[in-house]
């Protein structure tokens, strides 16, 4: 058996739907993993759709009322809450680790807390931000 | 037996960059949500007003700088991790340059129109 357990190979690398569906994976894992959805999401396609959205709103007064009746279509209410969430959980997230960069958090209990701290305060704050300005 | 893993420090001047412009845009999301804030009801000539102030353009110009930097080292990450044909990762990684490099272009014909 010792010589099985010496055959693993280390460090084993995980494939992204490895990630989400073969392993368990702890909470600081999920903020993780959730940290670069959300950074690859705000990259392609959101930074485009917040250019697309100043650059109208800011053009002509016919542009900025376009923008708002935009925002009452269901579809774009629901792409901008995903917007807000990715948004929030990034910076969220992104703080913790610059915490734990400088070694604030760094034990495990913490490190869980915060974890969950960051996943629960980002859906908080898209419902917030997400409701004062969807509706 | 001394081994060279890393050439010019590329990996630290790289994690420090994407901390540092982590902070500022940290700082100008916070500035931005004041401002929006202060400004209630916005309406066309508020936001029009606002985004005309320099201040306001060159800290979203800022933003904008420190946004495409920070997710050029993310970017850059991701695709070492998951695109493994050197080709292909090059290929994307000229993409999005160009990309990120578009959304500056794009950001400073809306702020100086």
């Amino acid at each position: 058996m010792a010589s099985a357990s010496a055959k693993k190979i280390r460090p084993k690398y995980l494939s992204l739907s490895a990630i989400l569906f073969q392993i368990r994976l702890p909470v600081p894992g999920w903020v993780s993993i959730t940290h670069r959805i959300s950074g690859a999401l705000l990259v392609i396609p959101f930074t485009a759709w917040a250019l697309y959205l100043l650059d109208t709103s800011l053009r002509d007064e016919r542009g900025f009322e376009a923008i708002r009746g935009y925002f009452e279509l269901p579809l774009v209410k629901l792409g901008m809450l995903v917007f807000i969430w990715a948004y929030c959980h990034h910076f969220l997230a992104g703080i913790r680790y610059l915490l734990l960069d400088v070694d604030i958090g760094i034990d495990l209990p913490s490190a869980r807390i915060t974890g969950w701290i960051v996943i629960v305060a980002g859906l908080l704050l898209t419902a917030v931000l997400g409701g004062a300005l969807l509706w | 037996m001394k081994r060279l893993v890393v050439g010019a420090h590329y990996g630290l001047r790289d994690w420090l960059a994407q901390r540092i412009t982590a902070a500022i845009m940290v700082v100008y999301t916070i500035f931005a949500v004041l401002v929006v804030l202060r400004h209630q009801p916005i309406t066309y000539p508020v936001w029009k007003d606002l985004f005309a102030r320099g201040w306001m353009r060159v800290a979203t110009l800022l933003f904008a700088v420190s946004l495409a930097w920070h997710a050029w080292v993310g970017v850059r990450d991701i695709l070492m991790d998951y695109i493994k044909p050197d080709g292909l990762r090059l290929a994307l990684q000229v993409l999005f340059v160009l990309l990120l490099a578009s959304y500056l272009g794009w950001t400073l014909q809306v702020l100086w129109r």
